[in-house]
């Protein structure tokens, strides 16, 4: 493995492969933080240099985290189909990228090559990508999933309906998902981030919506994202939940924090596929975002970009109807600002749609770092020229709970309208009949919340 | 256009006239315009069910039944999220003044958080004082204290600005009625509440109370929290603080904040405990 190049009459002699993938990623405050970052720009660079003309074999053989050490390396080495590595590994991160952005490139052949990657391979590729390669290569990508309803077809943007209130008042939550189906957001999941993590309460909340959408006829999912062993007892004592949610991290140690293993998620899997009340395949919710390693302080010197695909390698285990990078929210000591943001919005998405998930992105933002609303509009319009299967709307986007802002309903609906895109075509045949949607566009009795009293 | 969107216009436009109305009053002196009292409301101009409306928005603070033109929301829906947006920003940059400081005889020590930027990005500096900060609270303050007060700016510098001169005078006479002495209260500039451990190691008090800025929300921009810890020290974990979080005027009151805090400090010190092991 060469680790060593000379650039500008300057040598850079770099240690390990860790060290490579950590300075080869855009300046983030999470790898400061973690003390692994590039220490000047020229240095970044020469990183990515190196890491460009490692092969595949060089980073299989070089593993940040042994299989041995980490159940989470084991499930993406797990993952790899040998015949199609075979074939690729003697390419270059550099050929790789090119090839990806090839025009004779398209969804038929990464599909196929991805069963060949790891997530540590797909996450080198990205850091060698320029923001519009992350777009480019992700609008070839389509990934289809069904849980009631399918999402992710081209052209089709889905939205979760996010109707938080600070109590879990019934009502309130009520409330806030007319707000969003008067909109046409809600064809991705009804999903509800509980104040209150019981079984009792969680099941409350299922239920309520479940009967929503039963009484309405609305094609759609209904989830309520409490701690999955909560959701669990809440099933086992009648919850009807469409779909299962989890927070993930891409290490072992990472998901201890978390409070679940590989083990309890494939305890969790066997409980929805027999009692869940969605039809299927596809009825896992799992979110990520960069940085929640570190904060666990389970990130073993790995740089957060890298953990994050590795947050990816454990979800594709369950075949998931949707996975959700929280981009924004961890705070600014992992994100700083903007440019940060969106850039970490671009890479997530791109690495979860060449792992094959179906990904979103709930591009937000908390009131310290340095970022506001026009930032995450700009992120959001990226977003959907690069494909995303669905965005996170909350009312205004200001969540009352969770205390964070995302995107509006409004702004899910102007994204639509400006790019040409459609809701998920069961969810649309619906909002027609009800009378809010009229070829594509929304008609003069949306924004009323009414219509559902 | 067709005929309904027309008719919505129209009353969009009569809504925002007669709000206009209502809010703005002419300074003749000044020759322009002041606006008192501020009505943020929009409507949905044609609900199905008008009296459905009020309805829902009475049971969330979710900003619901706002209304749109084409699909974007409306000026004054948007005006009033910027304007909690930036009173949020405004109270991260902000700072306590000196006046209030003085008011209260606190002196300043620092963190080793440098500036803002490096704050925000190294929640580690601000966990430690400099050597500066550890010399002046060495001289200046009582060692072994039965209770040290200790406020700091955190996240949200006007979260001190609008609770402490509530919160202060109703701690200190909640420490009389609970038959506690407190030693020589300071004020940290650039604090994350684990400073309370270093502080801790310094002046070994019995207990500790920190009030600290919380992470400002756009529903309130001065939310305080107090945390309280048993022989604080070096290592302690999360897990063994106390805290009343949400203090302000539209959460826990700071006064009634200020009463439940010397409750907690006594039992504390009764039971020789804090956090996940203090029943309270």
């Amino acid at each position: 493995m060469k680790t060593t190049i000379t650039l500008m009459g300057k040598t850079y002699q770099f240690k390990s492969l860790k060290e490579i993938m950590a300075k080869a990623n855009e300046e983030k405050s999470g790898d400061q933080l973690a003390g692994i970052h590039a220490q000047d720009a020229q240095e970044r660079i020469a990183a990515r240099h190196v890491l460009s003309e490692l092969t595949l074999a060089d980073i299989r053989n070089n593993p940040l985290l042994p299989p041995e050490e980490d159940e989470v390396s084991r499930v993406i080495e797990e993952g790899v189909n040998e015949k199609i590595y075979a074939s690729i590994r003697n390419w270059t991160v550099a050929e790789l990228r090119e090839y990806l952005l090839s025009p004779n490139v398209t969804n038929n052949e990464i599909t196929h090559i991805r069963r060949g990657l790891t997530s540590e391979m797909i996450a080198a590729v990205t850091k060698i990508m320029t923001n519009l390669d992350l777009i480019q290569a992700a609008s070839k990508i389509t990934v289809e999933t069904r849980c009631n309803t399918t999402i992710g077809q081209k052209g089709r943007l889905a939205g979760r309906a996010q109707p938080n209130h600070p109590n879990d008042n019934l009502q309130g939550i009520k409330a806030a998902i007319f707000e969003a189906l008067s909109y046409g957001v809600g064809d991705a999941v009804i999903g509800i981030n509980p104040v209150i993590d019981t079984a009792d309460s969680v099941k409350a909340i299922l239920n309520m919506t479940k009967e929503l959408i039963e009484k309405w006829n609305i094609p759609t999912q209904n989830c309520v994202l409490a701690h999955v062993t909560t959701q669990m007892r809440a099933i086992k004592q009648g919850g009807s939940a469409d779909l299962l949610f989890q927070s993930l991290a891409g290490t072992e140690q990472g998901n201890k924090a978390f409070g679940i293993s590989v083990e309890l998620l494939d305890e969790a899997n066997e409980l929805i596929l027999k009692e869940g009340t969605a039809a299927g395949p596809n009825v896992w919710y799992f979110e990520t975002g960069q940085g929640s390693e570190l904060s666990a302080d389970a990130h073993h010197g790995i740089d957060q970009l890298t953990l994050e695909a590795r947050c990816y390698g454990l979800a594709k285990r369950y075949k998931p109807f949707i996975v959700n990078t929280v981009v924004g929210f961890i705070g600014p000591e992992y994100l700083y600002n903007s440019k940060q943001v969106i850039r970490a919005g671009l890479e997530d998405h791109f690495m979860g749609k060449l792992h094959g998930l179906p990904m979103g992105v709930d591009v937000c933002y908390t009131n310290h770092m340095k970022a506001d609303q026009n930032d995450m509009e700009n992120l959001a319009v990226l977003l959907a020229a690069a494909g995303v299967n669905f965005l996170i709307g909350v009312a205004m986007a200001d969540d009352c709970m969770l205390n964070y802002q995302s995107l509006s309903f409004h702004d899910i609906a102007t994204l639509r309208e400006l790019l040409h895109m459609r809701p998920a075509p069961e969810f649309e045949r619906w909002l027609e009949k009800m009378g809010i949607m009229e070829n594509g566009k929304l008609t003069s009795i949306a924004g009323d919340p009414t219509l559902f009293l | 256009m067709n005929q309904a969107d027309i008719q919505q216009e129209k009353l969009i436009m009569e809504l925002q006239t007669k709000i206009s109305d209502k809010i703005i009053d002419k300074d003749e002196d000044e020759k322009s315009f002041h606006y008192t009292v501020v009505d943020w409301s929009t409507y949905v101009p044609n609900p199905k069910f008008p009296e459905g409306i009020d309805e829902l928005r009475k049971v969330t603070p979710a900003r619901i039944g706002v209304w749109r033109t084409g699909t974007r929301p409306l000026t004054k829906t948007i005006l009033k999220l910027q304007l909690d947006h930036a009173a949020a920003v405004d109270a991260v940059n902000g700072e306590v003044s000196d006046s209030l400081l003085k008011e209260f005889n606190l002196f300043t020590v620092e963190t080793c958080y440098e500036n803002k930027e490096v704050y925000l990005k190294r929640p580690d500096k601000g966990r430690v004082l400099t050597e500066e900060a550890v010399k002046m609270i060495q001289e200046k303050c009582v060692k072994n204290p039965q209770v040290q007060i200790v406020v700091s700016d955190g996240l949200s510098a006007s979260a001190i600005e609008a609770n402490l001169r509530d919160i202060y005078p109703a701690l200190l006479d909640a420490l009389e009625v609970n038959g506690l002495t407190q030693g020589t209260p300071f004020f940290v500039k650039g604090g994350r509440v684990a400073c309370m451990d270093h502080i801790g190691e310094i002046l070994q008090p019995e207990v500790l109370v920190l009030l600290i800025g919380e992470r400002p929300g756009l529903v309130s921009a001065n939310s305080m929290s107090a945390y309280m810890c048993y022989r604080p020290r070096k290592g302690t974990i999360e897990s063994e603080r106390t805290v009343i979080s949400n203090i302000h005027s539209g959460g826990t009151l700071p006064v009634e904040a200020g009463a439940y805090i010397g409750t907690i400090l006594r039992k504390m010190i009764d039971q020789k405990a804090s956090g996940l092991h203090l029943e309270l």
